[in-house]
């Protein structure tokens, strides 16, 4: 590392956890500070958590106190209050470590010019956690406009261990070289103890929480001294404690963790959990980065890991030091699952990781980019985009999509120019910009910020202490009386207050609360590597019996397919028809394509019922049967019905709101301005609808667009599937259900196919429901 | 379009949330909210500048296929007084062609009140149609039958696990509340209390489906 640096290199440090990487990216400034002190900033780390920046200025401050060194470090975040804020602008601190949105923020204002040209070092931490989302992109942006500020700053990365360093060598460049990068790997840990928990040598059918196996969960964090439980979801999160709560015999403290708990109550918990108060802590992807615990002896995952680094990341988080082996345990919920645990473990022993896939810029965060940069002063055009496209997310950004990342930031990007008399960007000269007023900038450092959370209503005792939030969309199916579980506790309504819904300490049995958001999928690696279990049977005597049994019974009853055979099942069962289709795609392509298909069922006479999706399958009930499956998978599917779904489907909606807040076209909703009664805020699914039927290549839709196709890869994983159905599939007509069917059956009923009109279909149901309810006499 | 009876009368309602009134011949809308895009962009906030296009082509649609002869617009039909003056060309010439084919009525709201019109109809702040009072927002000690807008009332229900929010009537014995017929306003829910205040508990919601009315007491 100190060698890189007295080079003047940008270095790349991959390391595990544990390995004290975090110092070390500071070791070369300190000594730097010491040979030859200066007032003025001399060091920016940014981090993606606000935590971790507190948690490496106490970690900092150590020894920079007993060698008396006059060094000042201090942090930014959105939590620090203004005055000093506006301090930190006008005498910064050697040292200020902050979150990719501080940065970006603190960019947009005119004193950025002098604040950061005496800039020598930047460093990034956990690059592999968030560069390839928006997030990185915003940060891409922000260390483009340093290199223009400070043109001598070194870039030091660092990150936990990643299959593709290259790849994060080139985002972290100047330039897109690689080799400017200097790539230093960190001591290896010891190797992870790894295995898979299966009960009495039981795997269940059905279920994907593994919450059959709280008993044996719940005897493992009584026999360790501090274990981390990480679940799939906040929901599964909440039940799972509630699970090992019924069988806590012993009554240890164990406690909750995840993203929608109050920042407060998640302190609480991470403070009692270091302190080591705690015995286990039940939690999500919101424990996946984070302060460094020494004390956790293991992690265990209940459900699918869904992917190899996913779930190696996890299990670092037991036992921060890197002479111990940690030890990592997966619970699978059902079969397939069991399947995919074992993929797993084979995975990290042959260090094979998740695939990193770096996307292109997104171009609503340039937007927002752009206008911090307007805000700050005035700018050139050519110069401005010379910069941005030394980003390397941004590196091939053509003149086009830049002009109009420029349009949308002065009046809108629309092609009727209906707002020029209220530009927010003005042309001086040829090329030359500048916000039109200062409330401009006012309005932009309000709304700046690349996450954008759902409507959220927040959780309140009546003394106002805060518990934590829930979508609005749960929250308004909530009346008084209404109990669930949140926290690790069963609440009541008491009422409601403005976007604050008030609740007490209940004993009722609750409901699960429900949260909207992304589903992950299994990652592509896994699913070949479970595919390939299926057909080699030499590989089932490692699997416990009941799974080689099912696997043994799969194959003479039906078959089991090649890995590169795509296996669709028809048989009778109950009455109905059902058909399986078996193409290990992930859920969000299995669902796209229930959608799709089922539609195509409707159409040809086949009367769809209804149908269930996992990461491994996709079953669909008719009252019909389907003698051919052939001409429901034909290519011509992606075409028309496809973009027509997609653009109809929640998904584009999701993604259209998101753009359309980091693009700045529309504001945040800012608590207090909310609801008042009478006036309601414009929903974003109204512009969208009236911008694809009058501008349907407006740059934001396209922006929508990209993100649908980023985040899904399962999108590409759809049109791959169904374009090698026609030579690929293997029917099998069955005169039963068959093994590999059941873990599906069991939730046949999930979705409802379309019968005309899904939306009018649902609202008839939900009258027939009332109806019933209102004549039931009990 | 899909009838529905109020106060001894037949109605037809539109899929677009407009309401047809045969026996008079008049089609009622209520809360166009048109310019909105254009007043937002006044403060900075770049909404597509489609919207008074867009909503005033609706309009032109269900007086086609309803053969209006007169047409009541329930207040809140401009976002603001001075939206008239904004709007754009094409939309100006659609509804000074409205205008100009049937008896054209606006009524004041909130948001337009004092508007200035420069397409042509009348301005009112009440109207009385065949015994029904048509007014911008529900008055709670009203006496007669009345119709208005003003609250943008919309269903959420929750069926089979999925959640489904449409635009909908809400309706007593003697008050009926139309829904936002504007493309770009959004709506409150129908059993906000802001509502019921104003039309009573004994409410509904009512959705017109393809084929029918589907009707959901509201509970406060």
């Amino acid at each position: 590392m100190v060698d890189a640096a007295r080079k003047g290199e940008d270095v790349l440090l991959v390391a595990a956890t544990g390995a004290g990487k975090t110092l070390a990216g500071f070791l070369p400034s300190i000594i730097d500070l010491i040979d030859s002190p200066l007032e003025g900033l001399h060091t920016l780390y940014i981090s993606p958590l606000k935590a971790l920046a507190v948690d490496v200025q106490r970690n900092l401050l150590t020894p920079i106190e007993e060698m008396d060194l006059p060094i000042r470090v201090e942090t930014r975040s959105g939590d620090t209050p203004s005055n000093r804020k506006q301090r930190q602008r006008s005498r910064p601190p050697q040292m200020l470590l902050t979150t990719p949105e501080s940065l970006s923020l603190l960019l947009s204002y005119p004193e950025a010019q002098t604040m950061f040209a005496g800039l020598k070092t930047i460093i990034v931490d956990e690059i592999h956690a968030f560069a390839k989302e928006k997030r990185g992109d915003l940060l891409s942006l922000a260390l483009s406009r340093l290199q223009r500020l400070a043109p001598e700053v070194r870039r030091i990365g660092l990150s936990a261990t990643i299959s593709d360093p290259d790849a994060y060598r080139g985002w972290l460049s100047t330039d897109g070289d690689i080799d400017s990068v200097a790539l230093v790997r960190g001591e290896p840990g010891a190797t992870p103890e790894l295995s898979i928990l299966t009960p009495q040598d039981r795997v269940p059918w059905a279920g994907h929480s593994g919450r059959y196996a709280a008993r044996q969960v719940m005897d493992l964090i009584e026999a360790h001294d501090a274990s981390i439980i990480f679940c799939n979801t906040r929901s599964l999160c909440e039940l799972i404690f509630q699970d090992l709560w019924s069988v806590n015999d012993r009554q240890l403290p164990i406690g909750v963790h995840h993203g929608s708990l109050s920042i407060e109550a998640r302190r609480k918990v991470e403070a009692a959990m270091a302190e080591g108060r705690l015995r286990a802590l039940v939690a999500t992807a919101s424990l996946d980065m984070g302060l460094d615990w020494g004390n956790v002896d293991l992690v265990a995952q209940m459900g699918s890991p869904k992917g190899s680094s996913r779930f190696l990341q996890r299990v670092g988080r037991a036992n921060h030091r890197l002479d111990e082996a940690s030890k990592g345990m997966i619970v699978p919920g059902n079969r397939f699952e069991y399947l995919e645990a074992r993929a797993c473990l084979d995975a990290i022993a042959d260090d094979e990781l998740d695939p990193e896939i770096f996307r292109p810029g997104a171009l609503d965060v340039l937007a927002q980019h752009v206008m911090g940069v307007a805000c700050a002063g005035p700018f050139d055009e050519a110069e401005l985009l010379a910069e941005i496209r030394t980003a390397a997310p941004y590196a091939s950004l053509d003149k086009e999509t830049w002009r109009k990342v420029l349009e949308l930031n002065a009046t809108g990007g629309y092609a009727l120019k209906a707002y020029d008399k209220y530009r927010r960007l003005v042309e001086t000269g040829p090329g030359k910009w500048r916000i039109s007023t200062p409330k401009v900038a006012a309005r932009h450092r309000l709304n700046a910020g690349v996450i954008v959370d759902n409507v959220m209503m927040d959780l309140r005792f009546r003394n106002g202490r805060h518990i934590g939030r829930v979508e609005e969309s749960f929250g308004s199916t909530l009346s008084i009386g209404d109990a669930f579980f949140f926290s690790g506790m069963s609440l009541e309504v008491e009422g409601f207050k403005d976007s604050d819904i008030l609740v007490r300490a209940s004993r009722k049995e609750g409901r699960i609360v429900s949260y909207g958001g992304q589903r992950m999928s299994m990652s592509t690696h896994l699913a070949r590597r479970v595919r390939q279990f299926l057909a080699d049977p030499t590989q089932w005597r490692r699997f416990p019996d009941d799974v080689r049994e099912w696997l043994d019974v799969q194959s003479r009853r039906s078959l089991l397919p090649e890995p590169h055979e795509l296996l669709v099942e028809t048989f009778p069962h109950e009455g109905h028809h059902y058909m399986c289709i078996y193409s290990f795609e992930g859920w969000n392509a299995h669902q796209s394509l229930g959608m799709l298909v089922t539609k195509r069922m409707d159409e040809a006479g086949l009367k769809p019922m209804s149908w269930v999706a996992n990461d491994y399958a996709l079953a669909i009930s008719s009252i019909e049967p389907v003698a051919d499956p052939r001409p429901l998978f034909s290519p011509d599917i992606l075409e028309e019905e496809f973009r027509e779904w997609v653009e109809e489907s929640h998904l584009l909606r999701r993604a259209f709101r998101e753009v359309a807040v980091i693009g700045g076209l529309v504001e945040r909703q800012h608590p207090g301005q909310r609801k008042t009664g009478k006036q309601v805020s414009f929903s974003t699914d109204l512009i969208y609808d009236v911008l694809k039927k009058y501008e349907p290549s407006h740059l934001l839709l396209r922006a929508a667009w990209d993100d649908a196709r980023a985040r899904m890869t399962e999108l590409g994983r759809l049109v791959r599937l169904v374009d090698r159905a026609a030579e690929t599939m293997i029917h099998v007509a069955a005169e039963r259900v068959t093994p590999m069917a059941v873990p599906l059956m069991v939730n046949i009923g999930r979705e409802q196919a379309p019968g005309g009109s899904a939306d009018e279909a649902l609202l008839v149901a939900a009258e027939e429901d009332l109806v019933a309810q209102a004549m039931r006499l009990d | 379009m899909v009838p529905l009876s109020f106060a001894g009368h037949d109605f037809l309602v539109l899929r677009s949330g407009a309401l047809f009134w045969p026996d008079a011949g008049a089609l009622l809308i209520a809360d166009l909210h048109l310019e909105k895009a254009s007043w937002f962009a006044r403060f900075g906030q770049m909404l597509p500048p489609y919207d008074s296009h867009a909503t005033l082509a609706l309009v032109e649609e269900d007086i086609a296929a309803s053969r209006a002869s007169s047409v009541y617009c329930l207040g809140d039909s401009f976002h603001d007084r001075f939206g008239c003056d904004r709007l754009p060309d094409r939309p100006r010439a659609t509804l000074t062609r409205l205008t100009g084919e049937v008896d054209w009525v606006w009524i004041t709201g909130n948001h337009d009140a004092g508007m200035i019109d420069h397409c042509g109809g009348r301005v009112v702040e009440e109207a009385l149609l065949v015994g029904i009072v048509l007014r911008h927002e529900a008055m709670p000690g009203e006496p007669r039958p009345e119709m208005s807008g003003h609250f943008h009332p919309k269903l959420r229900v929750k069926a089979r696990g999925r959640r489904v929010s449409r635009r909908c009537f809400v309706a007593t014995d003697t008050k009926l509340i139309l829904p936002a017929y504007g493309a770009l306003t959004g709506g409150l829910d129908a059993n906000h209390p802001a509502i019921l205040a104003a039309v009573g508990s004994e409410a509904s919601a009512l959705v017109a489906i393809s084929d029918r009315l589907l009707r959901f007491p509201i509970a406060a």
